[in-house]
C-alpha cells in the first residue's frame, strides 16, 4: 500500500498515538486500584460492603459511557479527523481525572462528594470511548497490510501499560507517605499528577498529522457527512457491528477484566492479602506478559486474529475457577497450628466512640508472624454498650503478607491471566479495523469495542463482587459472570467468525 | 455449517428475553430481601444499573439471532464494498 509510511516514520506514530492512550488509561484505572480508598472517602463511614459496591458502580459508570463516547467521539473523527479528536479527548480525560484529586470528602460536603466524582467519571469514561477506537484507528492506517496487527499491538500494550503505571505510582505515594496520610490525602496525589502527564502528550500529539487515509478521503470529498447513520442504518453494517461485539469484543471484554483487575480485586478483599503485596503480585504479572501483546499481534498477521482470540477465551473459561480455588487456599490462615506461628506481637487495642451514641467500637488487633516467613494482622471489631455490655464481633484475618514461594506461584497464576489477555487483546485492533470501511471506522469499530470492554469487562468487578455477596454463594460465585459471557462469546465466534483477514482497508 | 449458524440463530433470539427475564426476577427478589431503607436504596441502584445496561444488550442479541436466522451470516463480506 503505498500510504504506508516509512519504518521510522510509522514508530513515531505509534509512540505519538500510545503515549496518549497511555495516558488515558492510566487515569481511567487510578480510580479502581484506588476503590476501596475511594469508597472511605466518598460515603459515610458505616456503610461498610455498600460502600465499596457503591464506588464500585462509580468506577463501573465510567466504563458504561464509554460507548456514547464512542458515538459521540467516532462521529467527531469520521467528519473532522482522526487527530484533533482525540486531542479532545485527551483534554477532556486530563481535566477530569485533576478534578477528582480535589474532590472534597463525604465529611466536608456529604452525598455532593460520590455525585461530583459520578459527573467526573462519566466524563472520563466518554472521553475515553472516543480516545481508543481513534488511536487504533490512526496507527492501523498507517500500518503495512502484512503488519497491521504487529503494529497495533503495541497500542494494545498501552491499557495494561496504563493499568501498571497507575498501580506503581500508588504504591510509590503510599509509600513515601505511609498508610495513614495516604488514605487521609495523599491517595490524590496519582490522580493531581496526571495533569503533567497530559501537558506532555498534548504537546506531542500537536505535531502529529492527520492520517493519510482520512486525508484522502477528505481530499476526495469522500467523508461520511451522518458517520452514525451510515454505521448503524446501514444493515450489512450493522450486522458486522453486532458481530463484532457478541462474537468477539464481549469475551475479550471479561478476559481483560478479569486477569488484571477482579483478580487485584478478589486479592485484596477477598483473601485480605496486604495492600501492597496484592499489588506488586499485579505488577510483576504484567511485567512479565506485556510482550506478548506484539508477540500474538504479530503472529495473527501470519496466522488470522480468530484462533488466537477464541483460545485465550477457552482457556480463561477453563482455568479461572482453578486459579481462584488456589488463590483461596494459599491465604487461608485461619487454621494455623501453634508451632507455625514464629511470634505474636501484644494485642493493641483502640477504641472509638460511635457518633451520637454513648457505645463505642473496641478494636483488638494482634500481629502474627509464622515461620514460613508470612504473617497477618488478626483484627477483632467489639462494640461495647453502656446497656447491653460488650457484643463480641467476627475476627478477621488481614493484611496478610506471603511467603516467597507463595508470592511467585501468585505471581505466576496472574501472569497466566494476563497471557490470556495478551491472546484476546493484542490481535484485536486490526481484527475491528479490517471489519470496517475507512469512512465509518472509527464510529463503527469504537461502539463494539467499547460495548464489550466498558460494559461487558468494566462490570466484571462490580458484577462479580454483587454475586459473591448474594446469600449462599461462595467466594467463587462471581466468576460464573466473566465464565458465562466469555462461553458465549467463544461459540458466537467460532461460529459466525471467518478466520480471513481483509488486506485492503484502504476503502 | 450455514444450518448450524440459522438454527443457533433461534437460540439467540430466545436467550435475550431469558436473560431479561432472569435479571427481572433476580432484581425483585434481591431486593425483597432486603432489611432497612439505606439498604434497599443501594439494591434498587444496583439492580437499576444492571437492568438499564443489559436490556439493549439482549435487544441486540435478539437481533443478531433474527439476522443469523434470515442467514445474513452465511456469507461474511470480503471486502468493505460489500457492506
Amino acid at each position: 500500500m503505498s500510504d504506508t509510511l516509512p519504518k521510522n516514520n510509522i514508530f513515531k506514530v505509534i509512540g505519538a498515538s500510545s503515549l496518549g492512550t497511555l495516558i488515558e488509561w492510566y487515569d481511567f484505572y487510578i480510580f479502581g486500584s484506588l476503590a476501596v480508598i475511594i469508597g472511605h472517602q466518598l460515603f459515610p463511614e458505616d456503610a461498610g460492603a455498600s460502600a465499596l459496591i457503591n464506588t464500585l458502580a462509580i468506577f463501573a459508570a465510567g466504563f458504561i459511557v464509554r460507548p456514547f463516547g464512542a458515538l459521540v467521539f467516532g462521529r467527531l473523527g469520521d467528519l473532522i479527523g482522526r487527530k484533533y479528536t482525540f486531542l479532545l479527548t485527551l483534554v477532556l480525560m486530563g481535566g477530569s481525572t485533576f478534578f477528582i484529586g480535589l474532590i472534597p470528602s463525604y465529611k466536608s460536603i456529604g452525598y455532593a462528594a460520590p455525585i461530583l466524582v459520578l459527573i467526573l467519571r462519566l466524563i472520563q469514561g466518554l472521553a475515553l470511548g472516543g480516545e481508543y477506537g481513534g488511536a487504533a484507528t490512526y496507527v492501523a492506517e498507517h500500518a503495512p497490510k502484512d503488519k497491521r496487527g504487529f503494529f497495533t499491538s503495541w497500542i494494545q500494550t498501552t491499557a495494561t501499560l496504563g493499568l501498571f503505571l497507575s498501580l506503581g505510582i500508588i504504591v510509590i505515594t503510599k509509600n513515601i507517605l505511609g498508610a495513614e496520610t495516604f488514605g487521609d490525602w495523599g491517595w490524590r496525589i496519582p490522580f493531581l499528577l496526571s495533569i503533567i502527564l497530559v501537558v506532555v502528550s498534548i504537546y506531542i500529539r500537536m505535531k502529529m498529522h492527520e492520517s493519510p487515509m482520512f486525508s484522502k478521503l477528505k481530499a476526495e470529498g469522500n467523508v461520511s457527512k451522518n458517520p452514525l447513520k451510515e454505521s448503524f442504518n446501514n444493515k450489512a453494517n450493522f450486522k458486522m457491528v453486532l458481530l463484532a461485539l457478541f462474537g468477539a469484543t464481549m469475551g475479550q471484554g471479561v478476559i481483560w477484566y478479569t486477569g488484571q483487575f477482579y483478580a487485584q480485586s478478589f486479592l485484596e478483599n477477598t483473601c485480605k492479602l496486604d495492600f501492597n503485596d496484592s499489588r506488586y503480585i499485579l505488577l510483576w504479572g504484567i511485567a512479565f506478559a506485556t510482550p506478548f501483546f506484539v508477540v500474538f499481534g504479530a503472529w495473527s498477521d501470519k496466522v488470522g486474529r480468530k484462533w488466537i482470540m477464541l483460545s485465550g477465551m477457552l482457556l480463561g473459561i477453563l482455568f479461572y475457577r482453578p486459579i481462584y480455588q488456589l488463590f483461596l487456599d494459599d491465604t487461608n490462615y485461619t487454621k494455623v497450628e501453634q508451632a507455625d506461628i514464629l511470634s505474636a506481637s501484644p494485642a493493641q487495642v483502640t477504641s472509638v466512640l460511635i457518633a451520637n451514641s454513648t457505645d463505642s467500637l473496641r478494636t483488638v488487633s494482634t500481629k502474627v508472624m509464622l515461620r514460613n516467613g508470612a504473617s497477618f494482622n488478626k483484627v477483632q471489631t467489639d462494640t461495647v454498650s453502656a446497656t447491653k455490655g460488650i457484643l463480641l464481633g467476627k475476627e478477621v484475618i488481614k493484611d496478610k503478607v506471603l511467603p516467597t514461594p507463595v508470592f511467585w506461584k501468585f505471581v505466576g497464576l496472574i501472569f497466566f491471566q494476563i497471557l490470556l489477555v495478551t491472546m484476546v487483546y493484542g490481535p484485536i485492533a486490526a481484527f475491528l479495523v479490517e471489519l470496517f470501511p475507512t469512512k465509518i471506522r472509527y464510529t463503527s469499530m469504537s461502539l463494539p469495542y467499547h460495548i464489550g470492554n466498558g460494559v461487558f469487562g468494566g462490570l466484571v468487578p462490580f458484577i462479580a463482587t454483587l454475586i459473591a455477596s448474594f446469600s449462599g454463594s461462595t467466594p467463587l460465585s462471581g466468576l460464573w459472570y466473566p465464565i458465562g459471557i466469555a462461553a458465549l462469546s467463544l461459540v458466537i465466534g467460532a461460529i459466525y467468525l471467518s478466520n480471513k483477514r481483509d488486506e485492503n482497508i484502504n476503502d | 455449517m450455514n444450518t448450524l449458524k440459522k438454527f443457533l440463530g433461534l437460540v439467540w433470539m430466545v436467550l435475550g428475553p431469558l436473560t431479561m427475564t432472569f435479571l427481572f426476577i433476580q432484581a425483585i427478589d434481591k431486593v425483597g430481601l432486603t432489611h432497612s431503607d439505606i439498604e434497599r436504596t443501594n439494591t434498587i441502584l444496583q439492580w437499576a444499573i444492571i437492568l438499564f445496561i443489559f436490556l439493549p444488550i439482549s435487544l441486540g442479541l435478539m437481533i443478531f439471532g433474527f439476522y443469523a436466522w434470515k442467514g445474513e451470516y452465511d456469507h461474511l463480506p470480503e471486502s468493505s464494498e460489500e457492506l
